[in-house]
């Protein structure tokens, strides 16, 4: 369509009409449409997640022990599994337990590493040194083995998962978000704030808690990703989301491998949902921060 | 320089410290302990409270908390882990095969991650923007998302079917047959490498995008140098510092996070034993393998840091 004045015009009024927000969002489309790809992704994930109730043709949890390991068929398009369980149903169900513990996760673990960063940096001297000591040494366990122990301590299910996965995140976000904060401090309005007799919290949470977003959310959307991940390895050692709750990385876990060779589709589907997932989430962490931070823009 | 490597040496001690007191209260915070797991794998006819308390007086469990806690650090000084309290035999003869394995498994992995980021992420970088380097970045990406544990059950799936063939499932350890061992450690090897390859794969692709924006490639180029030559002699030394970086850290990981993988291919490293000791509730296995994984990853780190500055002559010492 050539850019008429006419056109132009209806164009230019079209994007006033919009809010600002979805105008941000098509605007990301454009210039980056494999974010997109993942956004597009993370949403119909979310749908089929919260609408499974009706988008599922089985229930997750009813078992038919008339048609158990059953072949994919026109009534169970990917087949079911050990105990005769619908596997496209449980698939469906299982990325609402994935976006649940995936965001619950990343945000504890996000926040609760922003705030230290920031105040550690806003603080400095003794406080940062000892607060910077503590997290390292919380980054040299290797996530996995930090997981499994607070699993160990508040045992397994849903909420314990999202806090055993939060705790290892919380220092590798501290340490991004405390090198931003450093610059932050400098700036004039800190000190405006301080001389008009601000609290420390005031000043870090409403001042400079605001001005280290951009690294914050590219650390909250590399965190999804891996909290899936993560989450999936957890329940599939059994120290995760526990039966019968849906869960992808459940659903890999003991008949799916004992049977792999007969019944493969036990094994494949689900552990293609995880790779979808997380590719999707990869994929719009990547273009996020690429469209946020200029300095990283090669990556 | 000889004042920086003592100085980030010494620094190492607090933070490995730091771990073994962090791993020391966390083990005592997790319900149980290890007489009460193993009296409820035997059964109840033994579980006298009498008989239990004889048991931890045995383990020294019934001491104070803190002489615990001096009794181990004076092993650990002398590099004596003791013994585990599950099996009751030292730690140091319970890890030795464990760690070799790991550490083969980790070494071959890093070598399948490097074969595959080196080439990949220079052909990206060269080629930006073409097919190729959508190709490459979609192929890395995709190895960020898909779990190695999954990648390994579908190899061994596919080697079901389309071989009728299994790797071997008891370890072999390289010194008795280097080919048995070999076949049964370099699927897990791909399985992990492929993931491993594509975090350095990325890494290489944009320092390499970097690098060849310097004014030290626009001279050479401009002097006519052969292509081939410029990358191979100018760039990839100096893009490869944050790769090596990368492939440290991930390096340390792998020693100890194996977790899953392992139980895939039923390997018995340090990962699974991991798992197994925290389960038996086997304090001073748990602790001697959480030290062991930590002071690695922070020796590797020193390490990376090391190289950095020696190869990068514009890095100096502090």
């Amino acid at each position: 369509m050539a850019v008429t004045r006419e056109n132009f015009d209806r164009l230019a009024q079209a994007r006033k009409r919009r809010p600002r927000w979805l105008q941000a969002a098509f605007d990301f489309a454009r210039h980056r449409p494999l974010g997109a790809i993942g956004a597009v992704i993370i949403v119909v994930m979310a749908i089929v997640g919260f609408g499974a109730p009706w988008v599922a043709p089985f229930d997750p949890l009813s078992t038919d022990y008339a048609a158990m390991i059953a072949r994919p068929s026109l009534t169970h398009w990917l087949g079911t599994d050990a105990y005769g369980r619908d596997v496209l149903s449980r698939i469906l169900y299982g990325s609402r337990t994935a976006l649940i513990v995936g965001f619950g996760a990343s945000l504890t673990g996000s926040i609760a590493g922003a705030l230290i960063g920031v105040a550690s940096a806003y603080f400095g001297g003794r406080t940062d040194l000892v607060v910077q000591r503590i997290m390292d040494v919380v980054i040299s366990f290797p996530i996995i083995i930090l997981a499994l122990s607070v699993v160990a301590i508040l045992g397994t299910g849903v909420h314990n998962v999202i806090f055993a996965i939060a705790i290892p995140m919380i220092p590798r976000c501290a340490r991004v978000v405390r090198a931003s904060a450093l610059a932050v401090r400098e700036m004039p309005y800190v000190d405006a704030a301080r001389a008009a007799g601000f609290g420390d919290a005031r000043i870090v949470l409403r001042h400079m808690l605001p001005n280290v977003m951009a690294p914050y959310l590219i650390m909250l959307t590399s965190f999804l990703g891996q909290a899936i991940l993560l989450e999936a390895s957890l329940s599939f050692l059994g120290l995760g989301v526990q039966e019968p709750i849906a869960a992808w990385g459940l659903m890999l876990r003991g008949a799916a491998v004992d049977f792999a060779e007969t019944a493969p589709w036990m094994a494949i589907f689900p552990g293609l949902a995880i790779s979808l997932a997380v590719f999707g989430f990869n994929l719009f962490g990547d273009s996020l921060r690429d469209a946020l931070d200029p300095r990283l823009r090669t990556q | 320089m000889l004042q920086y490597l003592v100085k980030r040496l010494l620094l190492m001690i607090p933070t490995l410290f730091g771990v073994a007191v962090l791993i020391f209260l966390l083990l005592r915070v997790v319900p149980g302990d290890v007489v009460e797991a193993r009296y409820l794998t035997q059964g109840s006819q033994f579980q006298s409270q009498e008989l239990m308390n004889l048991e931890r007086k045995k383990l020294g469990l019934d001491q104070p908390i803190w002489k615990q806690f001096a009794g181990w650090m004076g092993g650990v000084l002398r590099l004596d882990f003791g013994t585990s309290m599950w099996t009751g035999s030292p730690i140091s003869e319970e890890i030795r095969l464990r760690f070799a394995l790991s550490l083969e498994l980790a070494l071959l992995a890093t070598v399948v991650a490097t074969l595959l980021a080196v080439p990949l992420g220079i052909l990206a970088a060269v080629k930006q923007d073409s097919w190729i380097d959508y190709a490459v970045r979609v192929f890395s990406i995709a190895g960020l998302a898909m779990p190695s544990f999954w990648l390994g059950i579908l190899m061994i799936l596919a080697m079901l079917i389309f071989f009728k063939w299994l790797p071997p499932m008891v370890f072999t350890p390289i010194w008795v047959n280097p080919w048995d061992n070999l076949a049964q450690l370099i699927w897990p090897a791909l399985a992990v490498g492929y993931r491993y390859s594509a975090v350095a794969t990325r890494m290489m692709r944009s320092s390499m995008l970097e690098v060849l924006r310097e004014d030290y490639i626009r001279t050479a180029r401009a002097k006519g140098l052969w292509l081939k030559l410029i990358l191979s002699r100018h760039a990839m030394k100096n893009a490869m510092l944050p790769v090596i970086t990368v492939i440290g850290l991930e390096f340390a990981f792998l020693l100890g996070g194996l977790v899953v993988t392992e139980q895939v291919f039923n390997l018995n490293g340090l990962g699974l034993l991991f798992v197994e000791a925290i389960s038996h509730r086997d304090y001073t296995l748990t602790q001697a393998l959480v030290l062991i994984v930590a002071s690695v990853f922070i020796l590797i780190n020193f390490a990376t840091d090391i190289a950095y500055a020696w190869l990068d002559p514009r890095i100096r010492y502090r």
